[in-house]
């Protein structure tokens, strides 16, 4: 695999007074943050927080109401270069009809990739997370766990420079979710950005470098996770930690 | 004009490979193949293309396909008759009673099913697959070929529906084709002519085909959609 470093023009993410409104509802309410080169940041929040609505909107899957959301160098969301470094593994894959193998392949292909380099790394990517028995199995058939996998083999194999992972292990059971756990370190430890969400407490403790805490739309804390969880500065924050419904 | 009980004829005619009764059941395969061949090669991108794009006037094209699959085959055959005659815009083409004009005739009959189911196949799976297939960098445009190949068994239900529908009219054809013997007669208006001729066996023999290809195209809609069910999930 190339794993020649690529120059750095994709990070900080910097999102500046989003708002995102539907229905006439704000879902997302003045958002502001700033995601540096490095870590593994996780956003907690109880339901609908606006958790999964934040990621979409700096992942480019949608646009916001109101504010800026800028890449490195004032790149917009929308910009190709910006969009072919970032990659979302989602709580449930959408996997196509047709052979794990050729999942990886196709968003390679996608990228205007050679046939011959495209098999080669999807191989590689699928062998790095023990699928590669499965390379002609009919990805569709796969297990809950097996299909999340193949999801981040997928995303492995783009070599983002940013990982979105929306509450990738919340349909799985503990030896799958240990399994994610595991792809989230290897990717952070290739040096890719790791954003993810998750209502897991325990995986957040074992996982966060710094802690994003939204509710009810708005961004209540954004510090180190020592800190969050320790000495949190909000009462909603402290209520959630200790597992009390906040709303 | 005829003796004998017309059941045996036609079981005679059919296993003795009568000439005639060959002749009329190719070239009912051979029109009603190519034009759903035809409405498949439209149909299907256009069916995907209205489901992935918002443009103005959407929900009326979407509606008028849907009306469309309920067109009346005669209806559809007078207006290619109207197009293909001596006097119409396309009547220097001089198509009229050829299978050429049969074809475009049933082409305008299963279009309009293949159309809407593909639309409403690729709606229902772009709901599922949008977010996924942007994330990993396909365009809208990019996505349509993905899509219909993913949707690819429940689409061939459609197809199969068509030609059953290409092979069963008889109004679309008979205006358009003239019925002429040996030259644009198929098997429903050779059915429909021979049984009012009193031929029996002839019309029974061609009704014995024309079902045992129904009950295939059935058969092999229903294997398709259950096998892959099992095997891809």
């Amino acid at each position: 695999m190339n794993d020649k470093p690529l120059p750095e023009t994709l990070l900080p993410l910097e999102v500046d007074g989003v708002s995102f409104r539907h229905r006439g509802q704000t879902l997302l309410d003045d958002v502001s943050l700033r995601l540096g080169h490095s870590g593994k940041t996780v956003i907690m929040g109880p339901n609908g927080a606006g958790k999964s609505l934040l990621m979409r909107l700096c992942h480019g899957l949608l646009s916001p109401s109101a504010g800026s959301i800028r890449w490195a160098d004032g790149k917009a969301a929308s910009d190709p270069d910006v969009r072919g470094r970032q990659a979302m593994v989602f709580q449930r894959p959408v996997l196509l009809r047709r052979s794990a193998l050729s999942n990886i392949r196709y968003p390679l292909a996608l990228r205007g990739m050679r046939r011959q380099q495209r098999t080669q790394r999807a191989l590689d990517a699928l062998r790095h997370f023990g699928l590669a028995e499965l390379a002609d199995r009919p990805a569709r058939v796969l297990s809950g766990g097996e299909q999340q996998r193949l999801a981040l083999a997928r995303a492995w194999a783009l070599q983002p420079r940013i990982l979105f992972l929306d509450e990738p292990t919340s349909a799985l059971d503990p030896a799958a979710t240990k399994a994610v756990e595991d792809a989230v370190r290897a990717f952070h430890a290739k040096g890719t950005r790791i954003v993810m969400n998750t209502h897991d407490l325990g995986q957040a403790r074992r996982l966060a470098d710094d802690v994003l805490f939204l509710c009810r739309g708005r961004v209540l804390e954004h510090t180190p996770a020592g800190r969050f969880f320790d000495t949190p500065s909000t009462p909603e924050a402290a209520a959630f930690i200790r597992g009390e419904l906040v709303w | 004009m005829v003796d004998g009980n017309p059941f045996a004829k036609a079981l005679e005619l059919i296993l003795g490979l009568d000439q005639v009764l060959v002749g009329i059941v190719t070239l009912s395969l051979q029109v009603s193949l190519t034009a759903v061949l035809t409405a498949a090669l439209l149909g299907l991108p256009i069916g995907a293309a209205v489901a992935l794009y918002r443009f103005p006037g959407r929900a009326l094209v979407v509606t008028v396909l849907n009306a469309l699959m309920g067109l009346p085959p005669v209806v559809a055959g007078l207006a290619v008759y109207l197009l293909l005659s001596r006097a119409g815009p396309l009547g220097s083409w001089g198509l009229l009673f050829t299978p050429t004009a049969m074809v475009i005739a049933q082409t305008m009959l299963v279009f309009p099913i293949i159309a809407a189911l593909s639309r409403q196949v690729v709606e229902d799976l772009w709901e599922e697959y949008r977010e996924q297939l942007q994330s990993l960098g396909a365009s809208r445009l990019r996505a349509i070929p993905t899509l219909l190949w993913d949707a690819r068994f429940s689409l061939l239900t459609g197809v199969l529906a068509g030609f059953g529908r290409a092979s069963a009219e008889v109004g679309a054809v008979l205006i358009v084709g003239g019925n002429i013997d040996g030259v644009t007669r198929v098997m429903t208006t050779a059915i429909a002519l021979e049984t009012s001729k009193g031929n029996l066996p002839l019309a029974l023999g061609l009704g014995i085909v024309l079902l045992f290809l129904v009950a295939m195209v059935n058969a092999t809609a229903f294997l398709i959609g259950e096998g892959a069910k099992r095997r891809l999930g």
